[in-house]
């Protein structure tokens, strides 16, 4: 088989219109409750950066009243302030309890819509998409990807939104009472600022670094694990020890690292925020001894009953802009992971321009062909014509038909050349030769898994290109030589080649197969559970399967591509039972890599590079004494 | 377990001492800071000297530059013993399972090794980060927390007697709650990831049967299944904010109310405006400390079954163990099995295999068929001791496997695997697996013994070719054949092919052990095949049925004598001259 893995899908770099996508499509998904929880996540911020000032209040009643030593009257002045701050506290409370509870509300809301935008997106794209990718990575989309995604909207946008709030309410308090020392602590403040991206950077640099150490290590002890046998024949373990370190050694230094930005940036903000707060204290107690002229919105004179405020307020505002800068990481890797999550959805669909439909259809007295919803078992295309609006219907027999063929993976490497392929209803069509002959590549293009590039492909006479391709794959009964088996029981994995079959019909499908016989020896018959893509059974009995759920379907046209490789000459014997009645009435595609199976075909085409070589039944393929008799004989190798 | 893992900390033990003494120092400077605070905004309040202010400003700066210096340097060296205690312990798993025998391999799967060694370990880094960061800093900011508070505040201190209980409660209850919610929500979670892989790896079968829509209803269903469980989750544990704020305002509150009434009452003298703003500090301490605490217990109970996993691995005993007294070397390619009986694991009912009596001289080509199931490769896995017998001995050179030096009797015998693989790596690479000093004219006679010299030259590249992982980039005869080489390049006593040439056509097949005749002579050759013709030739051939030897001889002789070896034969020479 030849497959297109060309295209290593390099990760695309984060950008910062990602965040902002991820934002619209929060807003997109949850239009209330975003603008309810950044309204509580607001007022919560202004609700906790108030109290500030109350408490500054009752110091200030307790300073005038402390000389007096006089509770009663002073309980007059702090009880109904104290009483206020106890209802900001409740307002508080309840808002944040209101916000974290619709906040994990929607976290996990918006992370179930984006899995299933990405998997439903995922489900149209083409073929060619899952040929050119690693499934490893498909596969981190939906893990890493998206728990960076959970990391950024459940902790790191909320936090940042609080804390600017936050910032902002203490700013304007700042001013209120004076502008003099406000300046100070921005000095400050952008000093702490420059250090959290200084520090704050290179974490996230060596934290990127790390997940790609990481990458490359996982790579190489799944390498080495699947061949750990191979490793031990070899006696090479000690030299897999030793490549194993050297990438050990990069994921530590990266690790370490990271690590080590991320937890000094802590300390060092707290600490800065410490000086801070003691040239604010001195400052203050300049101003207060050498008795300066205060400048402030509220044109209060300086007083320790401003001072001490401030004071806090400068707590806060460090804390606050540590908290902003704990959130740097989360931030740059779920824009990373939001850029690729984003590269998913944005890929192509498949296009699908089709409009010739296949439909149930019953024959009225006339003889002509009735579009009925009934399960007839009498099938036919529905082909509108936009011309003059009329609609035919052309009875669906399976007679395909591919004239002058091309068709390349890349564009100006053909694989296939010229190729024509005649398959009347009923008739089977072998191909044969060497791996990247084409042999998989052409039934690649009568399923549309991939378009031609020049050439015709008729089926029933009708261009494959006006027919819908859920209607055309319909058609056409698909057994691969890799068996997908997927978790659920053997009734359940039989049942989805026709979704409304019956359990009878299920039953004798498997029994058509030859498959009934060991699904009946198991423990719980058809109702056993398969997992891991069927590890519990054997590759002849998952083949078995595989072909039942072709058969249920009960298509006129089947495609059998390498289906008994790799089974031993025994099992292949029963396997081969199974084709053979799954084939009769049917026109059949198959490649085979055992010759015996293809011998009895109507037509043998035999491929090289792209190319038809021979063509004819196995007698006449034989006495031309030709490549397929080579082949034949075992004087070719055939792969 | 724990011990287990302390193993592995080895030479980062300095480093985590550092991190812990270093954190130490910054906690019992954070717990001053506040209180140096306290005197100076009271000494700004009494109207102190500016000298005095100045003096408590410089004893609180020095103190902050000491703490941000310890504070800094504790996050390089918690990095450091944190990230390589994760290096030794990668080490170590990964050093152990290359001690691991077929008979402990079989037991893990490889993808579950992979994610011991990568997720696992990550946990567990995270967890000792954690520990010897926070785990021993919140204890003691909590206790000399309280301990100040009492002093500072004295009766103020009372607010701790509600609060602290409230919310020792409250993160016990949210933890309890949450942590079973989690743990069975996350293995949803990877079914649901299973899913999905299991999807995208049946792409092929999903869109030929035009299950699109069926796919993303059966996805989508799961997905909201998963949401609602992950809801309920997140919002148990979302109840932490809003209890330490109800504890922190309560906190507030209480120390401005009753606070105010003391200073009031006591004119200033039991205690002062500066004490209650430390109070509220220490109160801001105590509570974080006990938030940080409950965080790392569900962090800690979380990595465990991860540490768990790793443990597993690391206790894992080598089923095979090297002879005290060695011998090292191979006399010859001869082997014998007396009376050989083996099953896979003690518990299992059945024998894998019977009564094995089978005795090969140096240099005879011998042949193996039988069906699947039939246990051939399981035989030819005790020559180089890669499983023991269970009863009986096999014999090598004459002397009995378990006497030998492993490393050198697996040298003297090559096996090629029948679930054989190249590694990523130019072919050249691939081949020196055999033998790490073979010259380039030695690589290319093993090739062209294994008939692979040809292929490989009509690459651009030659012998430089790079395999991508898994070989995917050479067909599977080609890779078969790549695989023989490398055996060869070992220049073995006994070479083992197990149904290695299944993918080679005939012509090849004969060619290649046309060549084991012409240049290995001396060499025992064991074939495991599914085709007669490959071992039709054969100076012995071995019938296998379940796990016993039901005929052997030559093709000729077992035409006569055996029945299976007829039907088989039969089934693959009529019609035709073979099956390929």
């Amino acid at each position: 088989m030849s497959k297109p893995m060309d295209m290593n899908a390099k990760k695309p770099e984060f950008n910062a219109s990602s965040l902002k996508r991820v934002i619209k499509m929060m807003y997109h998904f949850y239009p209330k409750l975003v603008i309810l929880i950044v309204f509580s996540i607001l007022f919560c911020a202004f609700a906790s950066s108030i109290p500030a000032i109350f408490v500054q209040n009752v110091i200030a009643v307790i300073e005038k009243w402390v000389e007096t030593g006089d509770w009663e009257a002073a309980s007059a002045e702090i009880i109904p302030k104290v009483i206020l701050l106890i209802g900001f506290y409740v307002l508080s409370i309840a808002l944040m309890t209101l916000q974290s509870q619709l906040g994990a509300y929607m976290t996990q809301g918006f992370l179930s819509k984006m899995r299933c935008t990405m998997f439903d997106g995922m489900q149209d794209l083409p073929i060619k998409y899952f040929d050119t990718h690693k499934h490893g990575d498909i596969m981190s989309y939906y893990t890493n990807d998206i728990d960076t995604l959970r990391q950024l909207i459940s902790q790191a946008i909320p936090s940042l939104i609080q804390s600017a709030a936050i910032v902002m309410c203490v700013f304007a308090i700042m001013l209120y009472y004076s502008v003099w020392i406000t300046l100070v602590v921005i000095i400050g403040v952008v000093f702490m600022m420059f250090v959290s991206k200084k520090i704050g950077g290179g974490s996230a640099k060596y934290f990127v670094r790390q997940q790609q150490s990481l990458g490359k290590t996982e790579g190489y002890v799944q390498e080495i694990m699947n061949g750990q046998k191979v490793v031990k024949v070899f006696c090479h373990e000690n030299d897999c020890s030793k490549g194993f370190d050297e990438l050990n050694e990069a994921l530590f230094q990266d690790s370490f690292r990271a690590n080590a930005y991320a937890n000094s940036l802590g300390p060092i903000i707290m600490n800065i925020g410490n000086i801070l707060y003691v040239i604010i204290a001195m400052v203050g107690g300049i101003f207060l001894i050498s008795g300066l002229t205060n400048f402030s919105i509220s044109g209060l004179p300086f007083s320790i009953s401003i001072l001490v405020p401030f004071l806090n307020m400068t707590k806060q505002f460090t804390g606050n802009i540590n908290t902003v800068s704990q959130q740097i990481n989360a931030v740059v890797m779920g824009m990373a992971g939001a850029t690729r999550i984003f590269a998913l959805m944005d890929e192509k669909p498949e296009p699908d321009d089709g409009y010739v439909t296949l439909v149930n259809v019953k024959e009225n007295t006339q003889g002509e062909l009735i579009e009925t919803s009934e399960r007839t078992k009498k099938w036919a295309w529905k082909h509108p014509h936009s011309a003059d609006g009329t609609v035919s219907y052309i009875p669906l027999k399976g007679d395909v038909r591919m004239t002058d063929v091309d068709f390349g993976y890349v564009p100006g490497k053909d694989v296939l050349h010229d190729v024509s392929v005649y398959a009347e209803p009923g008739q089977k069509v072998a191909f044969v030769g060497a791996t990247g002959a084409g042999k998989t590549t052409i039934t690649n293009l009568i399923n549309r898994f991939y378009d031609i590039a020049d050439g015709k492909i008729r089926y029933d006479g009708i261009n494959v290109n006006k027919i819908k391709k859920n209607d055309l794959r319909r058609s056409l009964g698909l057994v691969l030589q890799e068996t997908n088996l997927f978790t659920g029981s053997v009734m359940d994995n039989i049942r989805y080649g026709r979704l409304d079959a019956s359990d009878e019909e299920c039953i004798a499908a498997a029994s058509l197969a030859g498959a009934d016989d060991f699904i009946s020896r198991l423990p719980e018959g058809y109702s056993t559970q398969l997992s891991n893509n069927g590890a519990n059974l054997s590759q002849g009995q998952r083949q078995l399967i595989a072909i039942a759920r072709a058969a249920v379907a009960d298509p006129p046209v089947m495609i059998l591509d390498e289906a008994t490789s790799s089974i031993d000459t025994r099992t292949e014997a029963i396997v081969q039972q199974g084709m053979d009645k799954l084939m009769e009435g049917r026109t059949v595609f198959v490649i085979a890599h055992r010759l015996s199976t293809v011998k009895n075909s109507d037509v043998i085409m035999v491929l090289d590079h792209g190319r038809i070589i021979e063509r004819g039944d196995h007698k006449k393929l034989i006495s031309e004494k030709g490549t397929y008799y080579q082949l034949y004989t075992g004087a070719f190798e055939l792969e | 377990m724990i011990k287990q893992l302390m193993g592995c900390v080895r030479e980062y033990k300095k480093p985590t001492i550092l991190t812990l003494l270093l954190i130490i120092g910054e906690a019992i400077i954070e717990i001053f800071i506040p209180f140096i605070t306290a005197n100076l905004v009271n000494a700004i309040n009494k109207g102190a000297e500016m000298s005095e202010i100045v003096k408590t400003g410089l004893i609180l700066s020095v103190m902050a530059i000491v703490s941000l210096a310890f504070g800094g340097l504790a996050g390089f060296t918690s990095s450091k013993a944190s990230a390589g205690f994760a290096k030794n312990v990668r080490k170590d798993v990964f050093g152990k399972i290359q001690t691991f025998t077929f008979g402990n391999i079989d037991k893990f799967s490889s993808s579950s090794l992979v994610t011991r060694l990568t997720t696992d370990v990550s946990n567990v880094q995270m967890s000792y980060m954690m520990i010897i960061r926070i785990a021993v800093r919140s204890p003691i900011m909590l206790i000399f927390a309280i301990v100040m508070a009492y002093i500072m505040g004295g009766m103020l201190a009372g607010t701790f007697v509600v609060v602290v209980p409230i919310l020792a409660f409250g993160l016990f209850f949210i933890a309890k709650k949450a942590m079973p919610a989690f743990r069975s929500v996350f293995r949803k979670y990877d079914k649901l990831n299973e899913s999905i892989e299991e999807n995208v790896r049946a792409m092929r079968v999903v869109k030929g049967f035009s299950r699109e829509e069926y796919e993303k209803k059966k996805f989508n269903n799961a997905a909201d299944d998963i949401r609602k469980d992950f809801t309920k989750a997140e919002r148990i544990v979302a109840l932490n904010g809003p209890l330490m704020q109800f504890c922190i305002y309560f906190n507030m509150a209480f120390v401005l109310l009753v606070g105010s009434k003391m200073i009031i009452s006591g004119k200033g003298t039991d205690i002062n405006v500066g004490q209650m703003s430390a109070m509220l500090t220490y109160g801001m301490q105590i509570l974080i400390s006990m938030m940080m605490l409950s965080m790392i217990f569900v962090i800690i109970t979380i990595s465990a079954e991860s540490a768990k996993r790793i443990c597993e691995v690391l206790s894992e005993e080598p089923a095979l163990k090297n002879p005290d007294d060695p011998i090292y070397d191979i006399k010859d390619g001869s082997v014998d099995f007396d009376g050989v009986s083996f099953k896979y694991s003690e518990s299992a009912e059945k024998d894998s295999l019977a009564d094995i009596e089978l005795h090969i001289r140096s240099g005879m080509i011998v042949g193996i068929i039988g069906g699947t199931g039939s246990s051939k490769s399981t035989l030819v896995q005790l020559i180089p001791r890669l499983y023991d017998t269970t009863q009986g001995t096999v014999r090598v050179g004459g002397l009995d496997v378990r006497k030998y030096d492993i490393e050198a009797l697996r040298n003297s015998v090559a096996m090629v695997l029948q679930k054989n693989l190249l590694f990523s790596g130019t072919i050249a690479d691939n081949l020196r697996w055999g033998n790490k000093d073979a010259s380039m004219e030695e690589i290319e006679m093993a090739s062209k013994i294994a008939q692979s010299h040809d292929f490989v030259m009509s690459f651009p590249e030659g012998y430089d070719t790079y395999i991508e992982q898994g070989g995917t980039n050479v067909s599977g005869g080609q890779k078969q054949r790549l695989c023989i080489a490398r055996a060869l390049l070992k220049k073995p006593k006994i070479l083992i092919l197990d149904d290695s040439t299944s993918a080679v056509d005939t012509k090849t097949d004969a060619l290649i052990r046309e060549g084991f005749r012409q240049y290995l002579p001396e060499t025992t050759k064991i074939i495991i095949a599914q085709r007669i013709s490959s071992v039709q030739d054969a100076d012995l051939i071995i019938v296998m049925d379940n796990g016993r030897i039901t005929a052997q001889g030559t093709h000729d002789q077992l035409l006569e004598t055996s029945k299976i070896y007829r039907e088989v034969y039969e089934q693959q020479t009529n019609g035709g001259d073979s099956d390929e």
